[in-house]
């Protein structure tokens, strides 16, 4: 085997793929190469003969990975995803993180930890991301909402603005509902009545 | 009362319905479950959350418990398949390209006759078809193998490639592959978007092809037997109300909502009824039972369709297991079938495996209550497959 590893990393955003190879880089002495989501994926890899794959684990493509994974696949070694006993709790954590790798049979544990260890982290701060920034976009959504229907009360009642939204806040309390919910129920239905 | 809350992984399929619809039309939650349904990307990622103890109990194709037994593929955590979910329901394609071909030679597109159907591919060149396959352990792999061997197909050959279903028409279109076999509605979507038509639905192949399996890990079974019951019950009610005609329009409009499949209603309509477009220009064609949710035992995880499935597994990756398939197809598990949905719900088979392939015509046969019908199970070409020559 070779000094370094030879990493592919399967993965479509330019900006995504960069910040992963960086991060693998500073954790071990490894060459990467970054494959778009393409027809053809398990052979494509193939032809670099990687010592591991990683992908994102929602990927749609993944399943055309799998054939990595045959004896009769393109790659000459056959390919595990990385399970084995002792690291199982690693791929939990990979999991977690969302990142599947792909190893190829008798790759050693201790060449393979660095690598997962840095994925892992990176992946992770990736989710984390996609997670903060659809909540804010939600959170935006429903102040929109709640915003129209405060406006709504306002204009049909000739309320104030602290009473119309204690309103809303009321009769979510009263149904043990979300205010956001009670909002958008109020909007549609006055939609409907317009 | 207060329920239980079971996540639960799924691909984005008519066939998934029997999930979907215990959680929709209260079937769970007469059981006191809650299912927290996970749409899942790719089938490798409904493995690895049911592997890694994600979700509790999945959607599966039915080789892949089997496959994991034998230790194919990357993963080999223990999982039962502790009932088939649904008997059939796929179809297999061409791209434009064929099709204009095959019309050219005067092809009917009947959609039923496997011979005809592969005498008219061969026709078209001579070269390999290269197919798209969701999974490379799937029924859509092994129907088209055995398709292949069978017929005039044998020649020119045929290559198989993994394609996740929705990119399915986007490679058509590209050239990537020439034809298909996918479970809709991605066959319909396909015809919808123009990029190809229908050759033949699973069933022309075999009869009675378990499609996909309910799955969870061996030790969750065995740890948590009632929650294991209280799901089965719950699937297999939603299978029986999905096999009632007059439940197919809310069936079909549950599915075709956003969270789960998100295509119009109309397209998941016509798997459920058997009627399906196969061509652009709109001929219909109708198939009786093109996916079975319940008649005729459906749901009883047989041995031997587990042993046929293993057979074919190890002829093509794994020679020398071929022989010592039993242990292996005790990952489909009619004991717990019988234990769970058999005393409380229905009559059961009296036993467990059966020649696949060899019932032709409705047959009653002996259970335990009496006797139950079992629906024809035929293969194309006739073949009888013995579950005891593969011990």
């Amino acid at each position: 085997m070779s000094a370094h590893l030879s990493i592919v990393v399967v993965e479509e955003d330019r900006d995504r793929a960069l910040g992963i190879v960086d991060a693998l880089k500073d954790s071990t002495d490894c060459e990467v190469h970054v494959v778009g989501n393409t027809s053809g994926l398990a052979r494509k890899i193939a032809a670099f003969a990687p010592d591991m794959v990683l992908i994102d684990i929602d990927n749609p493509t993944r399943d055309m990975m799998e054939e990595l994974t045959l004896a009769s696949g393109p790659l000459e070694r056959p390919v595990a995803m990385f399970v084995s006993g002792a690291a199982s709790g690693l791929a939990q954590n990979a999991i977690e993180a969302g990142v599947s790798a792909y190893v190829v049979d008798g790759l050693a544990p201790a060449r393979i930890k660095p690598v997962m260890d840095a994925a892992i982290a990176r992946f992770k701060m990736v989710r984390q991301m996609r997670n903060e920034l659809q909540e804010t976009r939600r959170a935006l959504e429903e102040r929109k909402v709640i915003d129209r229907a405060k406006g709504l009360l306002m204009k049909a009642k000739g309320l104030e603005e602290d009473a119309a939204y204690a309103l809303l806040r009321k009769t979510a309390m009263d149904q043990g509902r979300r205010v956001a919910d009670v909002a958008e129920a109020l909007v549609t239905a006055a939609g409907m009545l317009r | 009362m207060k329920l239980v809350s079971l996540p639960v992984a799924y691909m984005p399929l008519v066939d998934a319905g029997p999930l979907i619809v215990a959680q929709e039309m209260g079937f769970a939650e007469a059981e006191g479950l809650s299912l927290d349904l996970i749409a899942a990307p790719s089938w490798s990622s409904v493995r690895d959350m049911l592997s890694f103890g994600r979700v509790d109990a999945a959607h599966m194709l039915s080789p892949v418990p089997i496959s994991m037994a034998m230790g194919l593929g990357g993963v080999s955590t223990p999982v039962s398949a502790v009932s088939v979910t649904s008997v059939n329901g796929n179809v297999i394609g061409v791209g434009r390209q064929l099709e204009d071909h095959l019309r050219d030679n005067g092809y009917g597109f009947d959609f039923a006759d496997p011979f005809k159907a592969a005498e008219a591919l061969a026709a078209t060149g001579g070269k390999p078809i290269t197919f798209g396959v969701p999974f490379p352990f799937s029924m859509h792999v092994e129907l088209l193998r055995y398709w292949g061997a069978g017929t005039c197909l044998n020649e020119p050959g045929l290559e198989i490639r993994t394609v996740p279903p929705p990119l399915m028409a986007s490679a058509l279109a590209a050239g990537d592959i020439d034809a298909f076999c996918v479970g809709e509605p991605w066959g319909s979507v396909v015809v919808e978007q123009g990029v190809g038509a229908l050759l033949l639905p699973g069933r022309a192949i075999w009869n009675f092809a378990p499609e996909k399996v309910l799955a969870v890990r061996t030790d969750w079974a065995e740890t948590e037997p009632l929650l294991l019951g209280r799901l089965m019950r719950a699937v297999w009610r939603a299978g029986r109300w999905l096999s009632q005609p007059d439940s197919r329009s809310a069936a079909s409009e549950i599915l075709s909502r956003p969270q789960y499949l998100d295509v119009p209603a109309e397209l998941i309509d016509r798997a459920l009824t058997g009627q399906l477009t196969v061509t652009r220009m709109g001929e219909q064609r109708s198939v009786e039972h093109f996916v079975n949710f319940h008649e005729g035992a459906a749901t009883f995880p047989w041995r031997s369709q587990a042993k046929w499935i293993a057979a074919r597994l190890a002829a093509a990756h794994k020679p020398d297991a071929m022989g010592n398939l039993g242990p292996i197809s005790e990952v489909f598990r009619s004991d717990l079938y019988r234990q769970h949905i058999g005393l409380s719900l229905t009559d059961m088979p009296g036993a467990s495996e059966k020649l696949e392939g060899s019932i032709r015509h409705p047959l009653a046969v002996a259970s335990t209550g009496g006797q139950i019908n079992l629906l024809p199970d035929r293969f194309f070409d006739d073949q009888v497959f013995d579950p005891t020559l593969v011990d």
